[in-house]
């Protein structure tokens, strides 16, 4: 599946031509953003103001290396989208500044775009043009476009090639998205939940897609809710929540900071033996850190190790004579991270 | 290997609107489809009918002899009771009864409403084939020239009406409409995000009208010269003219309307209330002569009324291109305000 991605010369070839290029040296940030801010007004007109606006973005700082992967995680309208498309040019800031590989949006949005790539959260591409269609018509809008052909292959919608977009499954729409964002080697590819709703086989080749865009030196801004994708795919990710950054590290570097790097879940049968749990007591086991009911008699614990917790906590339930429906122990993952953080799960926005 | 060269961005555009269209069977069947079904249906309703035979009544009675002279004479003349004749004259099935004399020598009754037209008509019709059969002579030599030219029959006066209200909602849907689509679509920002050019987009609208108008023109004129034989007096490049200019300035007006509408139902619902009151007070199908002299001039200055006004003066009354102007002005006014605030409002994402 892994496909033979040989056809990226071009990109292999522009990135070392980046590299020597004296006017855009690699201390560079691709994206660098400061005091990022978003209300969204409600209705249009100067009358009623205030009543419904939305701070979307509060006060963004981040900085994207190149060649870094970076990721945007939060839950729904936790202002992902909104980050990105400011970014991505498209949308005014209410305040703050942008910078894109040493660029600003005011200046030189016309150098800038050739040398993005973007696919939004949803574009609906016209359905009723072919596979190929499309991407001349996004190749012609680039003073140096990719071979119809390469583009085809990297997304391995050869096949396709004379299929209508409303014909294609969801992940080869997806990937059409993708390849219409690569048409001319972008330095920096921003692409906003690109596997949100796809089935397992289809994100697999999508990450091999990233993957494959990285390994010549691209630099990636991807937005997500699935955590096993930002570990996967990412460098850094940065937390979101309610518009503000309440993290920022690699995966590792935010798991560690939990400070137990195992989790326990437990669920109880109901109404059997004596007595609810409570978290003091679920703390008390030996080398956990952290308890809280994540649902009705669901328990996550927050573990050093795992092989200390676990006998102690069948020996506390044996006293008590309450019985298990089902324990896991499991590594922690950048998910836990999140509910430690805001006390949610990142699902339930 | 090479591609033989970078493909054109206006070029790709316009295909895309075209492709759009062409493969939308329902958009095909409105264009050109329903305005044809529209001038046959029309055409058919308000044909010049050749003259109505007079129908007559006759009581029990009437003489076998008058009512041969009146059959001979291209009268219907139906046989009815007392009770009939009231049913048949009320309903207008006859025009006029023949009530025979109560006693020899009295004179023949004609029972008619003189209120109804036709039944005067009939009165003195049927009259007339009497008293001459009776003897009667003519004391004045006269002559009948009859009249139906084309060009004054109402086939004339609807085709050019039809081509119009044609051109205005080709240009409003397939401009306003498909923006606002494209808008939902979130193919508007897409585009934007890539090294897209406004204007690229914008003259690739009007390119593919200017494809299509000949079209439509085309198919109504060609369909109405050979079932109704409905003839241009005028030139073509002055038809041609007027057909592009109302055009474009419906195109600058759907531009107007959607600039801002953020879903497809507002933007139907703003086309209807732009365009229904002008399908009726602009005289697409009945002159606006009937409304009252003080609204004459409101209803001059609207764009629909310029276009028909333009396109009966071409091919009714035969005008070249400079008895075309005022209507042009009309138009182009039209199309210079809606084309700057539509620009000035409107929103791509
Ligand atoms: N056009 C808009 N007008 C008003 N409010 C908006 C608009 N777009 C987004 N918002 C609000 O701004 C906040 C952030 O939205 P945003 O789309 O950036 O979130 P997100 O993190 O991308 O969410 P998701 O994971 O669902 O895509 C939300 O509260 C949302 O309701
Ligand atoms: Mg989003």
């Amino acid at each position: 599946m892994r496909a033979d991605f040989a056809l990226w010369r071009g990109r292999a070839r522009h990135a070392i031509a980046t590299r020597v290029n004296p006017s855009s040296p690699d201390a560079e940030p691709a994206v660098l953003c400061r005091g990022l801010r978003k209300i969204y007004e409600a209705g249009r007109g100067s009358g009623r103001k205030r009543a419904g606006a939305v701070l979307a973005v509060d006060g963004l700082d981040l900085s994207i290396r190149r060649g870094e992967c970076f990721g945007l995680l939060g839950p729904n309208g936790s202002g992902k989208t909104t980050t990105v498309e400011m970014l991505e040019g498209l949308l005014q800031p209410t305040g703050g500044e942008v910078k894109l590989l040493g660029m600003d949006w005011a200046h030189d949005e016309s150098r800038l775009r050739e040398r993005l790539g973007v696919a939004l959260q949803e574009t609906r591409l016209p359905e009723k043009l072919t596979v190929e269609e499309v991407l001349t018509l996004f190749r012609s809008f680039y003073q140096r476009p990719r071979p119809l052909e390469t583009l085809l292959a990297d997304v391995q919608l050869e096949e396709k090639k004379r299929a209508w977009v409303i014909k294609l499954s969801g992940g080869q729409k997806q990937r059409l998205a993708i390849a219409c964002a690569l048409v001319a080697e972008p330095e920096i590819l921003f692409l906003d939940e690109p596997t949100t709703g796809l089935d397992p086989q289809s994100r697999r080749q999508i990450w091999g897609l990233v993957a494959n865009y990285r390994a010549h030196g691209g630099t990636v801004v991807l937005t997500t809710h699935y955590m096993e994708e930002a570990q996967r795919l990412c460098d850094r990710v940065a937390i979101l929540d309610r518009g503000r950054l309440i993290r920022l590290g690699t995966p590792a570097e935010l798991i560690a900071g939990l400070g137990a790097e195992h989790v326990v879940e437990l669920e109880l049968e109901a109404g059997v033996g004596q007595g609810a749990l409570d978290e003091a007591t679920l703390r008390g086991l030996p080398t956990v850190i952290e308890a809280h009911l994540s649902g009705e008699g669901v328990w996550t614990l927050a573990a050093v190790e795992p092989e200390q917790a676990v006998p102690a906590l069948r020996t506390l339930l044996q006293e008590r004579g309450q019985h298990l429906v089902r324990l896991v122990t499991r590594k922690a993952t950048l998910e836990d991270v999140f509910v430690s953080l805001t006390g949610r799960a990142l699902r339930d926005g | 290997m090479a591609e033989p060269r970078r493909p054109r961005p206006v070029v790709q555009l316009t295909l895309m609107r075209l492709r759009d269209m062409m493969r939308e069977p329902g958009a095909l069947f409105w264009t050109f489809g329903f305005p044809v079904l529209l001038s046959v249906a029309l055409g058919i309703a308000f044909r010049v009918k050749g003259p109505e035979p007079v129908v007559a009544g006759a009581l029990p009675g009437v003489t076998a002899q008058a009512r041969d002279t009146l059959a001979q004479a291209g009268v219907q003349v139906r046989w009815l009771d007392q009770a009939a004749a009231k049913a048949a004259l009320r309903s207008g099935q006859v025009a006029v009864v023949l009530v025979p004399p109560e006693r020899p020598g009295e004179p023949i009754t004609y029972r008619f409403d003189p209120a109804r037209p036709e039944a005067r008509l009939a009165r003195a019709t049927v009259d007339a084939i009497l008293q001459k059969a009776a003897g009667r002579q003519d004391a004045l030599a006269v002559r009948d020239q009859e009249v139906s030219e084309p060009g004054s029959r109402y086939i004339d006066f609807l085709i050019p009406g039809l081509l119009a209200m044609n051109l205005m909602s080709g240009s409003m849907w397939g401009i306003g409409w498909v923006i606002v689509e494209m808008r939902v679509r979130k193919l508007l920002k897409r585009l934007l995000a890539a090294p897209m050019r406004r204007r690229h987009l914008l003259f690739a609208f009007g390119l593919a009208r200017l494809v299509v108008i000949p079209f439509e023109i085309a198919v109504i004129l060609i369909f109405a010269h050979l079932v109704f034989g409905v003839q241009v007096a005028g030139s073509y490049a002055a038809l041609g003219l007027v057909s592009l200019a109302g055009a474009a300035s419906f195109a600058a007006i759907a531009i107007l309307v959607s600039s801002r509408a953020q879903n497809t139902q507002t933007v139907s619902g703003l086309m209807n209330l732009v365009m229904l009151p002008m399908f009726v007070l602009s005289g697409v199908f009945f002159s606006s002569a009937n409304f009252p002299e003080v609204t004459r001039p409101f209803i001059r200055a609207l764009p629909l009324t310029a276009m028909c006004d333009g396109m009966r003066a071409v091919m009714i009354d035969g005008a070249g291109l400079a008895g075309t102007l005022p209507c042009l002005a009309v138009l182009a006014a039209w199309g210079t305000v809606s084309f700057v605030l539509g620009l000035r409002w409107f929103r791509w994402g």
